[in-house]
């Protein structure tokens, strides 16, 4: 009924991207669901999202030229996780205000030393919380930020820009 | 140590990671694990101490997809709490943004999580460039229908996600009617589109059917997600201020969300789309049933499938009210109702995209919130979703290893758990003894 793959991969080079969300409300992850309204045939055509689950399921870490992270870091796993991320990259961009600034999911780096309830530490103590919530280049170096919550459009589509004409990819 | 009730904090909008353990032995399935991953950050406890006017804002950062449900579900019980009554023009406002909600955030699940499922394929980024193709079109379909929910978002509350326009009392900032001329053609427009995509999901033959019970919200004088008393499939009504104690949270050790059952008989639940469908079709909007009738037809329906019929079935819904309200709407000039701060406590209690949202806040006579909670739809469904995947994997055992993974999730996205619960998964660890 349907063809499921394109049938005529382009070959020419692409910008090869990863997607990643961390500790957030995702609204940035949601925003870029929404440039794609407008943007898909121009982006798919330029860029190949080669790990983004929110878009798909067979996702490779490997090789990216860009990663583009949301979402502060509250756990030792995601500390590896963006550690290989880091890795795998020739670039990372932080993205949104959580990846950037910590906050708001930092949130609780204002009362989690002092004032844990018995409910909080319950939490604490069955899953791998760490100590403090960090934002993104605290754990890793971070080439470029898109500030804000959700991430600011303009300063996205420059960074965009920048590492498209980077890697001379028109 | 903790037995029973630990319900703090249930602020989490659960996308992100989860996961799936399941065990077999015997050929039966003996345990099964829908893991939620996602790593909590106490905004319950955050915003504790803070001002009640900044909390709205603050609490819709729970979820960036339903931003909108947490704000109107934080305002709503603020204002109770204060006792409030917002203006005839704030209520339909609201819900006309609550359209706008509904359009874009059931048009993401639908064609970008769902779509694929339902063609075969991982992604959308797989469908042809060929636009003959059917699903090019469809895809192209869903851009469109965002984009009207997107824009009719940013016209009356100021933006899709985080709006800034609503506030405690009424809306800083009200829309400038001359643009919903324009609004009104492009639904109009989209309409075909809207119905085409009724239809695909419709058609689908997927069939999982356990007997469930369900919960929504109802309004007698129409579908609606925001006013409304909770029901459920035995026509028991329960206010607002009583949903709490309706319900029993259960420890899930392994989750990061709790999970919850009726507090009675102890039996699960299920709240979103197919719920409302179930319980409420007959208050759609008159020219959604004239288009549709065939369709509203399978509801009442335990085909867990068929919630995305339902949701398919509320983007038109929304279409169909937001163009009325539009043609009618004569926005005048007011300002938000402010009163010198009270000590009280004021229950929120609306239909979020994914299902019932429950907010409550208790704040002191100085304005300062004292005690916050929130129940989330996918904490509520989480022990429905384990049962569900039980009767699957006891039913399908015979099928390959590949198989029964694709087709779990299949299921747990056709639940919509929130964006990335219905991608960002799904690691099962596959254990047979």
């Amino acid at each position: 009924m349907f063809e499921s793959n394109k049938d005529s991969q382009d070959k020419k080079k692409k910008l090869v991207i990863g997607w990643f969300s961390f500790t957030c409300c995702e609204d940035s992850t949601i925003l870029f669901t929404e440039l794609l309204n407008d943007h898909y045939d121009e982006w798919t055509k330029v860029m190949e999202f080669r790990h983004i689950h929110a878009l798909k399921t067979d996702n490779k870490l490997e090789d990216l030229d860009v990663a583009f992270i949301e979402g502060a870091v509250s756990s030792p796993t995601q500390e590896k996780e963006v550690i290989e991320i880091r890795q795998n990259s020739k670039y990372v961009v932080a993205i949104g205000s959580c990846a950037c600034n910590g906050l708001p999911s930092a949130s609780r780096n204002e009362f989690a030393d002092e004032d844990l309830n018995e409910k909080i530490q319950w939490y604490f103590d069955n899953f791998d919380y760490s100590k403090k919530v960090r934002k993104l280049d605290d754990v890793i170096k971070v080439d470029d930020n898109v500030d804000g919550c959700p991430m600011n459009v303009d300063t996205f589509f420059s960074v965009v820009k920048k590492y498209l004409d980077l890697f001379e990819i028109t | 140590m903790h037995q029973g009730d630990i319900t703090i904090d249930k602020i989490s909008k659960i996308e992100g990671t989860a996961a799936l353990k399941v065990t077999i032995e015997g050929r039966r399935v003996k345990d099964l694990k829908f893991i939620i991953q996602d790593y909590r950050r106490f905004y319950t406890e955050a915003v504790k101490g803070k001002p009640f006017i900044a909390a709205p804002s603050f609490l819709s950062r729970i979820c960036g997809t339903c931003s909108v449900a947490h704000l109107f579900a934080a305002l709503e019980a603020i204002e109770k709490s204060q006792g409030i009554e917002n203006t005839e023009q704030t209520k339909v406002l609201r819900r006309l943004a609550y359209d706008a909600l509904m359009i874009r955030d059931h048009a993401l699940h639908l064609y970008f999580f769902v779509l694929p499922d339902l063609l075969g394929i991982d992604s959308i980024l797989d469908i042809s460039d060929d636009h003959n193709d059917p699903a090019h079109i469809l895809l192209h379909d869903s851009f469109d229908i965002k984009r009207i929910g997107t824009d009719l978002s940013n016209e009356v509350i100021g933006a899709a996600i985080h709006a800034p326009y609503p506030t405690v009392g009424g809306f800083l900032k009200l829309p400038n009617q001359t643009n919903f001329t324009s609004l009104i053609s492009r639904l109009e427009e989209i309409r075909p589109k809207v119905l085409r995509g009724i239809n695909l999901f419709a058609e689908w033959d997927e069939v999982l059917v356990r007997n469930s019970d369900y919960l929504a919200l109802r309004n007698d004088e129409r579908f609606e997600f925001i006013e409304g008393e909770v029901v459920n499939s035995n026509g028991k009504r329960v206010p607002e201020e009583q949903f709490h104690d309706f319900l029993k949270s259960v420890v899930i050790p392994y989750s990061h969300a709790e999970g919850y059952v009726f507090s009675d008989t102890h039996e699960d639940y299920l709240v979103g789309s197919l719920a409302r469908l179930n319980l409420n079709s007959d208050k759609l909007h008159p020219r959604t049933k004239g288009s549709m009738a065939g369709f509203i037809k399978i509801f009442p329906s335990n085909n867990i499938y068929h919630n995305n019929v339902a949701q398919a079935i509320e983007i038109l819904h929304c279409v169909d009210e937001a163009i009325d309200i539009m043609q009618s709407i004569v926005i005048r000039e007011e300002k938000p109702i402010r009163k010198p701060p009270q000590a009280g406590r004021g229950v929120g209690v609306i239909e979020a995209p994914r299902g019932i949202l429950y907010h409550m806040a208790e704040i002191d006579g100085t304005g300062m919130i004292t005690d916050y909670d929130v129940i989330v739809p996918t904490a509520q469904n989480q022990i429905n979703i384990e049962n569900d995947l039980k009767k699957f994997f006891n039913e399908n055992l015979h099928k390959k290893q590949e198989d029964l993974k694709f087709e779990a999730e299949k299921i747990i996205r056709t639940y919509d758990p929130c964006m990335s619960c219905a991608t960002n998964f799904l690691t099962i660890e596959w254990i047979e003894e």
